[in-house]
């Protein structure tokens, strides 16, 4: 028995010996290897060239040549398992499955603040309570059907049929969807939210009718929809543990319109650690890399990646890091104490040593410089804060906040400890040494403040919850409209939980009313955006709910060594350097088309 | 031997049916919920988060009574359905599971037995000469003592990008296509390699100071000083040294097999490798219960398959436990 144990081992031993023996090969021979079967190929469509157009399923490639791939990630945290554009959470999402596989009416280019028509050749408010889509002619569906009125109708009343579809809500003032015609749509409304309608005519992916109309209801709410058929410039090739791949669509209706997105393979890759994509876009082996990397100054000023700018901040700002007081809890429910904070903490410490200048300090509005033309400079001037030390001293010792029992920190004007905590969540390192320096310098002012990184979802529980002192967000992208800030900072109504916004739960209805009276101005109307806006930042100001601190990175790195022509702030027109979720509507795919293959 | 087998396999049912439970309770504990998670950042009003909150709890059977959720946890698992993954949702854990194992069973299996094997040969056989034990000792101690993820980001750095004849990312070339040609199993046996000589060497460290403290000790025992004083030759004290020693390390080996499919957390990340472990630190990351629960009933049946095999094998191996079995039966 013995012997036999021994034998049975000894064999696997030698089988495994042998396999590593094949594990050993220098990167030569395989490089050699795979020139070989490339080399055939180039033969072989030599001769089928006259047969390409017939072609309508090609043959997947064993493997994808450098010059026509794109490898890119940051975009998917885990295993791409869903490829349902309605999925909410976009953790498992394929990247692109929105705005390359399944488009969009609109795509908004947030650098230049214009909405252009993609599916849509023109919408139009033809009375304040109805809105007119013309398709273009000849849109298609991957699968050669054409797309029609139709499929934006059947699209937009999924919302009206499932209360699970995010855009349900839609349905509170939108009346119905018409298809007068093939390319004519017609929307009815009662009492019309302008700017949300307008933000969801660039987010709502249209999705093909005759695909999805015999679905179940949990089949479009939450299935997989595994090998997906889009309108888009590229379709799913592929996709495995750590990787999704998709294939340019040769018979995409935009080529004309737009231009042919240069990769004809784009691999995004799942790394399962920061360094790892570091690694990766150093050796040239990703040509983009919409991971944080700290340091990646030092890189960019040596030309190991590119950026968008080549100096400071490097990144352009995606989105604004908010921190959210808890206005249900003493002092952080004192208008007077809030607004003393806002002075005390050392914004410019958390640009300049915990992002070492990734980062831009935001505008005291919280609006995105994308949104400038929305910040009112008077109020600002007015009202805003800058770090002060001092100054943070002197708004608490007016508001009655000393220190009476000589401990360093201020009590509260009723006598009463004051001790908080500060929190985001523990690994998101930026985050945490924001809040390091959040602590300190609020200490230094005299205010008891400690940080604490809980777990992710700890977090996320005292976050949704309402039981955090005061935390970190930045749950609100690049918009067309600054009502997309103002959802998330003064969502309404307080709930017991609060999902997507006002975390710390300040109830004002002078607030709440204002929002919602942005929220009815018609997105023409940009002198009426900007007096709405205007009041909701005096309020915003004076009251200090929360504290806008600075714009977190749209951190994209990329490589030259395989494709050139990246957005950067010195190209004519430029585009968004992103593979996010969310960010391919705001014109990502131009990004794709102005690349160029370093080796055609 | 029917009495012995029967009264195993009751316990080892009893130790299944309480990890199980701990498995299914220990998720539950923790703060925050796979939805919260799951729906954090969608950007609609309260009204409709409320909605879209109770439809997904529903979905996951989240919005009956614990107890409930308890009953039907262990009727589903029964049918061999462990719920879907919120982390990779909507895909069924056990799908997400069949596809990760294979890597890990891949990587985890020949290291562990190679290194098993190697490590303990060489022991016996540094045991032996004072000149080999005094360097290689030391070494072994080295290696054992290693962290795995601290080897690995050494290995990825020095043959990955200053050498930069190894991948430092994946299991197979992200431009490749998985097919059955040979550049496709290259490819994946080069982007195995390094993963696998990080936790070979860390196993071989400790297998081979495990065998010489136990030849040297076996060595020293009566037996051996019997054989001695009879004349036998030294290789066939050296032979019995060997055997006697072998049982303990048969008794790491199985236990390191039935953690085989978590054992590589941290070397699954070091090199991007795809694999349970990275599955089983997200899931909990996300409060994904269901995956961690996936993740888990792998672990603790592999580690009681793994106790369960060794106390056959031991009835095998070891006389001594043969002969307690007949005294036993007598």
């Amino acid at each position: 028995m013995r012997k036999f144990v021994l034998t049975a081992l000894s064999v696997f031993v030698v089988a495994s010996l042998i396999l590593s023996g094949c594990a050993t090969p220098t990167p030569q021979t395989i490089i050699q290897t795979v020139e070989v079967p490339k080399e055939v190929k180039v033969v072989e469509t030599k001769e089928v060239v006259v047969e390409k157009e017939v072609q309508v399923t090609p043959v997947p490639p064993k493997s994808y040549p450098r010059n026509e791939t794109l490898y890119v990630s940051g975009a998917a945290w885990g295993p791409v398992s869903t490829w349902n554009p309605y999925q909410p959470g976009s953790l498992a999402n394929a990247t692109g499955i929105i705005g390359n596989v399944y488009e969009l009416l609109f795509v908004y280019d947030p650098l230049s603040d214009k909405m252009t028509p993609w599916l849509a050749e023109e919408g139009t408010w033809s009375d304040p309570n109805t809105y007119e889509v013309t398709l273009r002619s000849g849109l298609t569906w991957s699968d050669g059907q054409p797309l029609t009125a139709a499929d934006v109708k059947f699209t937009f009343e999924l919302g009206q049929k499932y209360a699970a579809m995010w855009f349900a809500n839609m349905w509170r003032y939108l009346t119905g969807v018409e298809a007068v015609d093939d390319t004519h749509v017609v929307f009815t409304f009662n009492d019309p939210l302008y700017q949300e309608f307008e933000n969801n005519l660039y987010n709502i992916p249209i999705v093909p009718e005759h695909l999805w109309k015999d679905r179940a209801e949990e089949e479009i709410t939450v299935g997989a929809n595994e090998k997906p058929v889009g309108s888009g410039a590229y379709m799913y090739e592929t996709h495995a543990e750590d990787r999704n791949v998709w294939v340019r669509n040769e018979n995409w209706w935009g080529i004309d319109m737009f231009g042919k997105p240069a990769p004809k393979y784009i691999v995004d890759i799942r790394t399962s650690s920061n360094n790892v994509a570091l690694g990766m876009v150093v050796k040239g082996e990703l040509d983009m890399s919409n991971n944080f990397l700290p340091g990646v100054a030092e890189l960019a000023n040596k030309d190991y990646v590119q950026t968008y700018y080549a100096q400071a901040p490097y990144m352009l700002s995606a989105n604004t890091a908010v921190l959210f007081l808890n206005t249900t809890k003493a002092p952080m429910n004192d208008a007077a104490f809030r607004r003393a904070l806002a002075f005390a903490i050392d914004t410019p410490s958390i640009v300049n040593v915990a992002y070492a200048q990734l980062v831009a300090p935001a505008s005291p509005t919280g609006l995105l410089p994308t949104l400038g033309k929305y910040v009112d400079e008077d109020q600002v001037a007015r009202l805003g804060f800058t770090f002060d030390t001092a100054k943070a001293k002197q708004l608490l010792a007016a508001a009655g906040y000393r220190d009476t029992d000589g401990d360093g920190f201020v009590e509260a004007p009723d006598g009463s400890k004051i001790e908080l905590r500060v929190t985001c969540p523990t690994g998101w390192t930026d985050w945490m040494a924001a809040i390091d320096i959040i602590s300190t310098s609020a200490q230094a002012a005299g205010i008891n403040i400690k940080d604490e990184t809980p777990d992710y979802g700890a977090w996320n529980t005292e976050l949704q919850g309402g039981t955090f002192d005061m935390t970190l967000n930045n749950w609100a992208n690049m918009s067309n409209t600054p009502w997309t800030l103002y959802n998330l900072l003064f969502n309404h109504p307080i709930k017991e939980q609060m999902q997507s916004g006002n975390f710390g739960r300040y109830e004002n209805q002078e607030m709440f009313d204002l929002v919602d009276a942005l929220a009815r101005v018609p997105m023409s109307d940009e002198a009426g955006m900007i007096e709405a806006t205007s009041k909701i930042q005096e309020l915003m100001l004076t009251e200090m709910p929360m504290i806008p601190l600075w714009y977190n990175g749209l951190w994209s790195q990329f490589s030259t060594a395989a494709w050139t022509g990246w957005p950067s702030e010195e190209a004519s027109s430029p585009t968004l350097p992103t593979t996010w979720s969310g960010y391919w509507q705001l014109g990502g795919l131009n990004t794709l088309i102005n690349l160029k293959p370093v080796t055609p | 031997m029917g009495r012995y087998l029967g009264r195993k396999i009751l316990i080892y049912g009893l130790t299944f049916f309480l990890a199980v439970t701990i498995d299914w309770l220990i998720p539950r504990f923790m703060p925050g919920d796979p939805v919260t998670n799951m729906l954090a950042r969608v950007s609609v009003n309260s009204d409709a988060a409320a909605v879209m909150y109770d439809y997904y709890s529903h979905i996951f059977g989240l919005d009956v009574p614990v107890w409930q959720q308890y009953i039907n946890f262990w009727v589903s698992l029964f049918h061999g359905d462990l719920g879907k993954s919120a982390y990779l949702f909507p895909t069924p854990v056990v799908q997400v599971l069949l596809r990760a194992v294979p890597y890990d069973l891949f990587l985890l299996l020949p290291s562990i037995l190679l290194s098993w094997y190697a490590g303990n040969h060489f022991g016996a056989f540094a045991a032996r000469s004072k000149w080999l034990d005094s360097t290689a000792s030391p070494i072994s101690y080295i290696l054992t003592a290693t962290p795995y993820m601290w080897l690995g980001i050494l290995l990825a750095w020095f043959f990955g990008i200053v050498l930069d004849a190894f991948p430092v990312a994946g299991a197979y070339s992200f431009s490749l296509r998985p097919d059955w040609s040979w550049v496709f199993i290259l490819d994946v046996l080069h982007h195995w390699f390094l993963p696998f000589v990080s936790l070979f060497l860390v196993g071989f460290g400790g297998w081979a100071i495990g065998m010489r403290n136990m030849i040297i000790y076996e060595l020293e025992a009566d037996y051996s000083r019997y054989l001695e004083a009879l004349g036998a030759p030294r290789k066939l004290i050296r032979k019995y040294a060997f055997r006697n020693g072998l049982l303990p390390q048969i008794t790491g080996l199985a236990l390191q097999l039935g953690v085989v499919v978590a054992g590589a957390l941290v070397t699954e990340v070091v090199f991007s490798y795809p694999g349970i472990g990275y599955l089983l630190l997200a899931g909990i990351q996300n409060q994904d219960y269901f995956l961690i629960q996936g993740c888990f009933l792998f672990i603790i049946t592999g580690v009681l398959l793994a106790n369960f095999a060794i106390d056959l094998i031991y009835v095998v191996v070891d006389p001594r436990t043969r002969l307690g079995l007949m005294g036993e039966t007598a």
